[in-house]
């Protein structure tokens, strides 16, 4: 008989690494033919780390984000930042990639102004040109400023930007306030399933998962982040076993291959997102970081979706066929409506 | 023992000296120097190195080089014409199908080769035959959509 139930799970999610002072660093520099070099030190190993701070650097340089080229290729290259990890990127390093764009485009200006004869509180940048801003006829493009600058008289324009958040205060005994966790991610998954109580398997029919970000600088990669978490967090509900014979550690995984990643099979045929966005005064734009926090929310929202549907709590995850059938005899047999498959196991090697 | 092996490769003749252990996976990233399809796991499981071998997806680590003597294989690289994207790929750009990109290449040759074999895939059907191929970034639901509206615009 198949059984249906639905579980709701609710994160906060604090990001940024602010305990550890979490700083940051960018350089940005006009190449020759007017493109922009931006160094930064986060990873993108997917996330789309690079995509963001390109989008900062364009906006901040008023540039097509065509023209702007991102490199972190290696940490003993690269300018310093505490990484792509805390959910930080977002949040921190935008602060350093703006502050450098600030320096390179005082930089242009200087040189600009030096080349138009004009002086340099009268330059203004904008669309990729430096010009007079009592005559924008009178102009130079950053292509014809890179050449000139680089080619012509071998001079550099880098801009360089650091940032690192206030010094965190201790916990404050009398609000309960503690500046570590002060920027929060909001999410809320709401999981449907359905349960065979004749196989113990567990269906994921609907998601919905909502997450407030601050804002969302890429929605497509704030959305493939959000229905990306579902692929970490249903795992491990549901099939990722690491111990399969936990407190024995036999039989403990060797590779990827060896625990049952989800596939196209295992995902809900409804899948429904949404972005809310409430800007935080930390971040640029008033985004926060929120990644993580998304994997997070599936496995509770799962989980409590199985006890709506046949009543008992597992207590443990993955929540295979064979704990959720264990699950149904214990209720069966005790009128359990708690589950821990390793007690049971301990108490037979007992 | 090594053996002269030629085949098509994304319509251009090609020819390599192959060992008979090897498979058709290290001819092309070894020999050929085409390296979009990804040695994943190596034994079948993952569908990275997925490739079309006389218009079927196979994949290409468990297939032995020298039985593609003489038939067409497409690879990722083939889909495209002169630099353009077919409207699948233009899909998975829209629809955001791709992260770390290291399953993109044998998702998209899995999803030519269903959208060939069935122009109009029920969304059920598209998960049974895209569940070889493994996104551990989740990238699932994404494809799903531009799998579908491929199949809408195709009309």
């Amino acid at each position: 008989m198949k059984k249906t139930g639905v579980g709701m799970c609710l994160v906060l999610h604090p990001t940024g690494r602010k305990g550890g002072g979490d700083p940051s660093q960018a350089i940005i520099q006009l190449k020759p033919d007017g493109s922009l070099l931006l160094k930064v030190g986060a990873v993108d190993h997917g996330q789309g780390a690079l995509t963001i701070l390109r989008q900062v650097a364009a906006e901040a340089m008023d540039v097509d984000i065509s023209t702007v080229y991102a490199s972190n290729r290696s940490d003993d290259l690269a300018p310093l930042s505490a990484g792509s990890a805390a959910s930080r990127v977002t949040l921190v390093d935008p602060h350093a990639v703006v502050a450098a764009a600030n320096d390179l485009k005082a930089k242009i200006a200087a040189f600009a102004a030096h080349r138009l004869e004009i002086d340099a509180e009268n330059v203004e940048l904008a669309e990729g040109k430096a010009f007079a801003k009592d005559n924008p006829h009178h102009h130079m493009t950053f292509a014809e400023i890179g050449m000139i600058a680089n080619l012509g008289q071998g001079v550099i324009l880098v801009g360089t930007g650091a940032w690192q958040p206030a010094p965190v205060q201790g916990h404050d005994p009398e609000t309960g306030y503690l500046d570590q966790e002060s920027v929060i991610s909001f999410g809320c998954c709401v999981a449907e399933v359905s349960v065979d109580t004749g196989t113990g398997e567990v269906d994921v029919t609907k998601v919905v998962q909502v997450w407030e970000v601050g804002k969302a600088i890429n929605p497509l990669l704030v959305k493939q982040q959000i229905n990306g978490g579902l692929q970490i967090g249903l795992g491990f509900a549901l099939r990722e076993n690491l111990f399969p014979h936990y407190p024995d550690p036999a039989h403990g995984i060797e590779s990827l291959a060896d625990y049952a990643v989800p596939t196209f099979m295992d995902y809900p045929p409804e899948l429904i997102h949404g972005i809310e966005e409430v800007p935080h005064p930390m971040g640029v734009k008033g985004a926060k970081g929120f990644s993580e926090g998304s994997a997070t929310a599936p496995g509770p929202a799962i989980i409590s979706a199985i006890h709506d549907a046949v009543g008992v709590w597992i207590h443990e995850v993955p929540a295979t066929p064979e704990v959720v059938l264990r699950a149904l005899e214990a209720k069966e047999r005790d009128g359990a409506t708690d589950y821990w498959s390793h007690q049971e196991r301990s108490a037979w090697l007992a | 023992m090594t053996h002269i092996l030629s085949f098509t490769l994304n319509g251009a003749p090609v020819q390599a000296l192959v060992k008979t252990s090897d498979s058709l996976l290290d001819v092309l990233r070894e020999k050929l120097d085409v390296t979009s399809p990804k040695r994943g796991c190596d034994s079948g499981d993952c569908g990275a190195c997925t490739v079309m071998l006389e218009g079927k997806a196979v994949r290409a680590c468990l297939t032995c080089a020298l039985t593609v003597e003489g038939k067409q294989v497409v690879t990722v690289e083939g889909l495209s014409h002169n630099g353009k994207l077919q409207p699948l790929q233009e899909a998975f750009v829209s629809h955001g199908g791709s992260q770390c990109g290291f399953c993109t290449s044998g998702m998209l040759v899995s999803a030519t080769a269903l959208l060939a074999k069935n122009p109009h895939p029920q969304r059920h059907e598209i998960a049974q035959e895209m569940s070889g191929n493994l996104c551990r970034c989740g990238c699932y639901e994404e494809i799903t959509q531009a799998i579908l509206d491929t199949a809408r615009k195709g009309d």
